[in-house]
Parts: structure tokens; C-alpha cells; sequence
């Protein structure tokens, strides 16, 4: 694999109009207004932030459809000047910075059900991206649920796809301090849950808090 | 014995529950097709088939003999029992009406009668609203007799002449399942002219499944996947579900 396009942001967070620390475990729900730009900063490195983004105007109509953008960039990967696209085609936001080089959209988010599946039977009373999902969703008002929850992006995570057809969950290529920039083009509703998994490698079996930092 | 079968023509769609216990068998029969396809719990439908579990559960960005297709409740909806082609696309998605007039041009019912052009996102929701589903629930699908992998560097890259005359499919139903499908184009198939082809269905009953079956043994998540399934099922006795 050649070396990841990284790309660093001109903006200083002491400009900002908002931060917000996402600990390990937790969902964040946030609008964001056409124009913004939202950074997530993996504070300690190689943390998975399972992320989802609805059009603001009609949530339950309009989501991102991680098919969709891989197969409009023809590329599995997100990285800088990827586009986010909902099902029905629509940029919802485009990646303008990026210090990690590359995320996930095809590995999805863990569920009690799935780590039963994948680790253990016994593993289904640990907690989990999709527990945080559905309260977070549960407790909004904006009438979302678990119909809603289609194919996540991970961001920081490093899922590589080989030509023969593999797919795994391979050790992080993230880092302390390394972020991840986008900025909305239409309003959009982000729901993002920093990822409890403890039963993966990929971020050393140690989950770790995240920062959201938006500019207007 | 079949007791159930059809022929779905190219640019069409195709929906049915599959109950438990009988088998699936989609065939191509040009080596043109490509069966978009969606799967849900008919008695739950959120409940339904989830690409990123089934992918990450069995290690793998294709679907061959030996995956199962797993719901996001960690059970198996539908095993692929039989496979003569070898790579089923998971990833691809399906086209939406602009791709379509992109690629093939314009086309309408009033000039093309019903020759006209659909892409798989109008089949899916004419489809999926026929069982008082929509956009919800338009989540990624299965492209069966399509390949897509991922190269260097993750460029996605269509397989282009993959299908052959005669493949076909079999997929065992472990729970109830309702299969929705269309048979638009591959929305990475380069082809300029619009032809897709036709799949023909057949529906019978299964074989006993075994303890050494071949797709509870492929991986040990899907022995733990059909085990949850069983708890499923065990549920449903008695009822008329």
C-alpha cells in the first residue's frame, strides 16, 4: 500500500465554536449547520468512532449510505476529498483534513447480538456501539431508531480489503493527536458512539475519549 | 422436489418469504444477470440482512458456498448452501435513476414501453413498498453473480464477464425470510448497452441439516450465528408465525 494523502487543517481550535469531549462508551448527537466544519481528535490514539450522518430536513428519509459513497469514489477507504453521500446521491458532507490517511465504512458497528456472533455467546452483556446508538436515538425526539441504523463510518479504524476477497480488523494507523476534518454541505444530524468494544486488538483492547470541536 | 418456479425477467423485481426449511435456488441462466437482493425477518422487519456483520463475522469481502447471510440480531437469515460461480459482490450497491440515464441514456415508459430503463433503487422501494417498507429500509444488499474487489490501495474494481450461462445460487433458509430482489444492472457493469439478464427461481423443500453441514462448520461465528438462530425459531413454535 503506497503512503496514505494527509492532509492538516488551517483551524485553530481556540476559534471554535464548540468542544466537546466524547468519553469511551458514550454516544454524541449533534446538528450540524450547512458551512460547519466538525473535527474529530482521537485524543489517545487508535480509538474507533462509529459515526452516522441524516439530512437535518427529513432524518428518516435521508441518511449516509456508505455503498453509495465507496462505489460514486470508487474507493473502499474515506480519506480527504472523499464525499459523503446519502442513498439518494446527495453530498450530506466532504472530508477536507485527515492526519490519519484512512477510515473504515464497511465494518460497521458492534452490537451485543454481533459480539456474540463473533467473540464469545457469553459476550452479549458488554456494552456497545449500537446500545449507544439506540438510547441515544431513544432519547432525541427526532423519531429515529433502530430502522435507522444502516452501515457506519469508522473513523480511525483500519479494516483492509484484499483483492481476493479478505476483509479483517487489523491493528490501528491511527495515534494521539491525529484528527479527522469534515465540513457539512447540507444541514446534517451526526450521531456518533465512541466505541466500548473490548474484545479487538485494533485499539489495544483499550477504549479512549475523543474530542469534537465544530467552526461555524 | 420444487414447489415453486419462476423466471424473473432482466430490469425486474421479485419478492416472497422464504420460510424456514426450504431452499433458494437462483440461477442465471445468460450469464447476464445481476440479483440485487435484500432480506429481512418478515414477523420483525428490522430485523434484516446486515453486510458489515456478515463481512466481518466470516472474514470476507465476497460470498461464497459456506457464508451465511447474517442478520443484525446476530442470527443467520439465509446459507449459502450451493455456489457454482465462486464470488458473490457484497459491497457494489445498487444504481439510482441517475446513474442509469448516465450511462445508458435517456429512456421512458411513453418512448420504451416496458423496455424502459430501471435502476435497482426504483425496483427496491416499488418492491420494498409493497410490504410497507421504503427508503428505512433500503440498507446495503447482496449483488449475486456480480464481483467487486477491492485493489491496491482500496480502488474498487468490477469484474467484468464474471457471470457465466447456468450459474447458480442456493440459499438455505435457517428463519423465515423475506427475499427482496431486482435484476437491474450492476451499477459498476461497464456495458453501454442496457441488457440485463433474467434469473430464474426455484423454491424447494431442504435437506435435514446435518452436524457436520458445511456452512455451520465454514467459521466458528457461524456455528454461534445458527445457534442463536435456533433460539429464534424455538420461540416461534407453536405459533402460527
Amino acid at each position: 500500500m503506497s503512503a496514505p494523502r494527509l492532509i492538516a487543517s488551517t483551524l485553530d481550535p481556540d476559534a471554535a465554536a464548540r468542544r466537546e469531549i466524547v468519553t469511551a462508551g458514550s454516544a454524541w448527537l449533534a446538528e450540524l449547520k450547512r458551512g460547519q466544519t466538525l473535527r474529530i481528535l482521537d485524543l489517545e490514539g487508535n480509538q474507533a468512532v462509529d459515526t452516522l450522518f441524516y439530512g437535518l430536513a427529513q432524518p428518516t428519509e435521508e441518511r449516509y449510505c456508505a455503498l453509495t459513497t465507496i462505489r460514486t469514489q470508487r474507493n473502499v477507504y474515506l480519506t480527504s476529498g472523499s464525499r459523503l453521500l446519502s442513498g439518494s446521491g446527495n453530498v450530506l458532507l466532504t472530508i477536507t483534513a485527515d492526519t490519519c490517511g484512512r477510515h473504515d465504512t464497511l465494518g460497521g458497528a458492534c452490537a451485543a447480538e454481533s459480539n456474540q456472533v463473533r467473540y464469545a455467546l457469553d459476550k452479549k452483556s458488554m456494552h456497545s456501539c449500537r446500545d449507544s446508538f439506540l438510547y441515544a436515538l431513544a432519547e432525541s425526539g427526532y423519531g429515529l431508531g433502530k430502522r435507522d441504523l444502516a452501515s457506519n463510518i469508522n473513523f480511525f479504524m483500519n479494516v483492509p480489503l484484499t483483492p481476493d476477497g479478505g476483509l479483517s480488523f487489523e491493528d490501528g494507523i491511527s495515534d494521539a493527536g491525529k484528527y479527522v476534518e469534515m465540513r457539512a454541505e447540507t444541514d446534517v444530524l451526526v450521531l456518533v458512539s465512541n466505541c466500548p468494544q473490548l474484545n479487538n486488538p485494533c485499539n489495544a483492547y483499550n477504549p479512549t475519549p475523543v474530542e469534537m470541536i465544530i467552526w461555524d | 422436489m420444487t414447489v415453486h418456479s419462476e423466471t424473473v425477467p432482466g430490469a425486474r423485481y421479485w419478492s416472497m418469504v422464504i420460510r424456514r426449511g426450504y431452499v433458494l435456488r437462483i440461477v442465471d441462466t445468460t450469464g447476464r444477470a445481476n440479483a440485487a437482493t435484500l432480506l429481512f425477518n418478515p414477523h420483525i422487519p428490522t430485523e434484516r440482512y446486515n453486510m458489515a456483520d456478515t463481512l466481518k463475522a466470516q472474514h470476507t469481502s465476497k460470498l461464497t458456498k459456506g457464508n451465511m447471510l447474517y442478520s443484525d440480531m446476530g442470527r443467520v437469515l439465509l446459507s449459502i448452501v450451493e455456489d457454482t460461480l465462486g464470488w458473490h459482490d457484497p459491497i457494489g450497491g445498487i444504481s439510482s435513476p441517475e446513474d442509469v440515464r448516465r450511462q445508458y441514456g435517456d429512456s421512458s415508459y411513453q418512448r420504451d414501453r416496458n423496455a424502459f430503463y430501471r435502476s435497482g433503487r426504483e425496483l427496491f422501494l416499488i418492491e420494498l413498498g409493497k410490504w410497507g417498507l421504503g427508503r428505512q429500509d433500503l440498507v446495503a444488499n447482496v449483488n449475486f453473480f456480480s464481483r467487486v474487489h477491492a485493489g491496491a490501495d482500496g480502488a474498487l474494481e468490477y469484474a467484468a464477464g464474471h457471470g457465466k450461462p447456468g450459474a447458480y445460487v442456493e440459499l438455505r433458509a435457517e428463519m423465515d425470510t423475506l427475499v427482496v430482489l431486482n435484476t437491474a444492472p450492476h451499477p459498476l457493469n461497464p456495458a453501454r448497452e442496457y441488457a440485463p439478464g433474467p434469473v430464474d427461481l426455484e423454491i424447494r423443500h431442504a435437506e435435514p441439516v446435518r452436524e457436520d453441514d458445511y456452512c455451520i462448520g465454514f467459521r466458528p461465528e457461524n456455528a454461534r450465528a445458527y445457534a442463536n438462530t435456533a433460539i429464534y425459531n424455538c420461540q416461534l413454535e407453536g405459533s402460527h408465525a
